[in-house]
């Protein structure tokens, strides 16, 4: 079957041209294995040698929640909807928020963090980012059971929370998930790939994603910048920000089928999906240009 | 009919030397503007050899330059060559590290490459886990690992700690355990760097064993880079020498060796160049086998005093002792004139010391040498350590087991009668 003749026998070939989007999936899924067990690595190694082991999972959020309570609520007094607890209200945003940030803060350093074993071995590099993502989602999983633990808590056995249910929205649930992955894993790896050779965009990465989530509703309803923007109190353009934010719009829809508060609408799912995915391409395509000679420049 | 699996077309790479900083954005938005209107990337004309010692004039250089070769199936292709020849480049662009700037490979197999054992270790998990893992990013997949895993451990020799994290292990134990794991890699090519550099002696010669078991039993296609010229020796069947990014030799690695050799050169001769106010060794030269001051084991060998006398010397005695790597005389070889009734007078002679069948086992070695007189005892001359020179083992073959440095100082001519006790 080997004829010298043939080039067509090639299984194939190393060579400079780059394609602009050049995604093998069978490339990937013949690595999956690889895929599950950095999952596995990033579970099992990240809690060694703690005390609390993965407690740690939980208490983070909490604490945060509570602060944010403190702060928001009961300081600067923002209402979060009557019956519905703001405890519970901060810890539905921080426990989605949490999930798109570990993406992107886990994914924008991808080059940097892995140029010793990328450097001596070849797999499709986006195994890398994908398992993040994926590493987070059991971390996103396990917030989610804290987050309905006290939901319980708070719907069962106090009558604070007298106006909170969830809506048939739920079944958007996996979508709005994978939204905040896309997202995060799209800017990760755009990030990623642009820091390989000029690394100013490092320094932006660990403050914006902190200054973003005050951009994204996620310790204030939606209707609270709309109220203020039309009372003239905020820039027009700041709320323009914070409406268009696709974070803000899968923030404002986790809460809307968690606990029913803020609002929901077709068109906004709809433009928060194709933002993603756009992100997301984008982010492949500049990440698929990077890995052939990142190494050379990391 | 030839069965290429591998066809390596032009392949070029070029590297940008200095720092990354903001005079390299001027190049790359060149760059940019040069191929939006379509144009070739204006730095790819420029770029100089890549000869690490000399001060160049470009920021550019081509760390391989238009490499073309073929390899055959089952072939174990030998690729040697001086630090920042190329060797490790070509391996990188081989195994889809990087990409190259210019040219084609084309394959008819897995590449997998064990660039350097160990990559992707975790030190929080335990050994078993981190055979699956690394496995895994070298390209296995889980259910050829499950299959293998007995194997790989017991190869390994790290049994006992193979649930114990792997921070807890000794260095050489942890690349013990990652040679196992790359050593059950079963692609269609293997492209292997410099892996054999590592563990005790035993294990090297596991490791070696295993190679040959790769190479010779199994039929696969081996591309072999190292320094270790006896391995390259044994193992290989043709050899690749690159040169400042070229090719500069391809064929068998005997003559590849050969080639190779006259470019390293090792503190080969000793020359005196100042005054001359007494008897003095003016050179020592050493005749090797191989060029580089590398002697093959068994072959005859060549020692050279050249020694200028300022007047004449009644009693003159010239000596000198081989030692080892620890400065341990191992031999002592001499000439006195006395004992042969010769005076000399004053003028320049030339000292060859002919050793026909030497002994000494592989390993590296100098010259202590002395000039005196012998009945007043004056010393005239004495040089410590100089004339570096290496015996190596090569192509004498022993079967079942590997040579290995250190296990003795020479071997001694010797013939075994056996006889079965009744």
């Amino acid at each position: 079957m080997n004829t010298p003749s043939e080039d067509s026998n090639w299984l194939y070939t190393i060579s400079p041209k780059k394609s602009v989007i050049n995604l093998n999936f069978k490339e990937i899924w013949y690595y999956r294995d690889l895929l599950l067990l950095f999952v596995k690595r990033d579970v099992i190694t990240l809690y060694k040698q703690t005390i609390l082991g993965p407690l740690w999972y939980f208490i983070q959020p909490l604490f945060t929640s509570v602060i944010f309570t403190l702060v928001f609520n009961n300081i600067a007094d923002i209402k979060t909807g009557n019956g519905v607890p703001s405890f519970l209200f901060n810890l539905a945003g921080i426990t989605a928020w949490n999930y798109f940030s570990a993406c992107l803060n886990g994914t924008s350093d991808t080059f940097k963090q892995n140029q010793g074993i990328f450097g001596k071995v070849y797999f499709p590099r986006v195994i890398m980012p994908m398992s993040t993502v994926l590493s987070n989602l059991i971390k996103f999983g396990i917030q989610f059971l804290v987050f309905i633990c006290f939901y319980i808590y708070f719907v069962f056995f106090t009558d604070v929370a007298f106006n909170t249910f969830p809506t048939v929205g739920i079944i958007w649930l996996p979508l709005v998930v994978f939204i905040m992955a896309f997202l995060g894993l799209g800017f990760g790896m755009m990030i990623s790939s642009m820091t390989t050779k000029y690394r100013d965009l490092t320094f932006l990465v660990g403050f914006g994603v902190q200054l973003l989530m005050y951009g994204s509703a996620v310790m204030y309803p939606l209707s609270l910048i709309q109220d203020k923007v039309s009372q003239g109190k905020l820039p027009d353009w700041v709320g323009a920000f914070i409406e268009y934010n696709p974070m803000t719009t899968i923030i404002e829809l986790f809460r809307h089928i968690t606990l029913g508060v803020g609002t929901f609408s077709v068109s906004k799912l709809v433009y928060a999906t194709l933002v993603s995915i756009m992100v997301f391409l984008l982010g492949l395509i500049v990440f698929n240009k990077t890995e052939k000679t990142f190494i050379d420049t990391v | 009919m030839s069965d290429t699996i591998l066809k390596v077309e032009n392949i070029s790479k070029q590297y940008r030397l200095g720092l990354v900083g903001t005079g390299t954005i001027s190049h790359d938005l060149n760059r940019w503007w040069y191929r939006v209107r379509g144009k070739e990337d204006p730095y790819l004309k420029i770029g100089e050899a890549n000869d690490r010692s000399t001060k160049g004039t470009s920021d550019y250089v081509w760390a391989l330059r238009d490499i073309n070769f073929e390899v055959q199936r089952g072939e174990v292709l030998g690729i040697i060559g001086k630090n920042g020849a190329g060797k490790s480049t070509l391996l990188k662009i081989l195994s889809k590290v990087t990409s190259p700037t210019t040219g084609e490979i084309k394959t008819k197999g897995r590449i997998a490459s064990l660039l350097e054992v160990g990559t992707g270790f975790h030190g929080e998990m335990t050994g078993r886990e981190n055979i699956y893992l690394n496995g895994a990013i070298l390209g296995m997949t889980k259910r050829e690992i499950r299959s293998k895993i007995d194997e790989i451990i017991e190869f390994s020799g790290c049994e006992r700690y193979i649930d114990t994290p792997v921070k807890r292990y000794s260095s050489g134990m942890t690349v013990r355990l990652a040679f196992a794991v790359a050593a059950f890699l079963e692609p269609e090519i293997l492209v292997i760097d410099e892996v054999l550099a590592v563990g005790d002696a035993e294990f090297q010669k596991k490791a070696i064993g295993k190679m040959q078991d790769i190479s010779r039993g199994e039929g696969r296609t081996v591309l072999f880079v190292s320094h270790n010229m006896d391995a390259i020796a044994t193992l290989t069947t043709r050899l690749i020498v690159l040169n400042n990014g070229k090719i500069s030799f391809e064929g068998s690695p005997e003559l590849g060796i050969k080639e190779y050799l006259k470019t390293d050169v090792i503190g080969s001769y000793y020359q005196y160049k100042g005054e001359i106010d007494k008897p003095k060794i003016t050179k020592i030269e050493i005749n090797t086998s191989l060029p580089g001051n590398i002697h093959e084991f068994g072959k005859e060998i060549k020692f050279v005093f050249n020694v200028q006398l300022p007047f004449d010397v009644e009693n003159l005695a010239l000596s000198f002792q081989i030692l080892d790597e620890s400065d341990i005389p191992i031999t002592h070889l001499w000439i006195i004139d006395s004992e042969n009734n010769i005076k000399r007078d004053v003028g320049k002679y030339i000292f060859k010391c002919k050793i026909e069948d030497p002994k000494l086992y592989m390993g590296n070695y100098t010259i202590r040498a002395y000039l005196s007189e012998s009945k007043t005892k004056e010393r005239f001359d004495y040089l410590d350590s100089v004339c570096n020179f290496k015996i190596q083992m090569m192509k004498t073959e022993r079967q079942d087991y590997n040579w290995h440095k250190g296990t003795c100082k020479y071997i001694e001519e010797s013939s075994w009668t056996v006889l079965k006790e009744i």
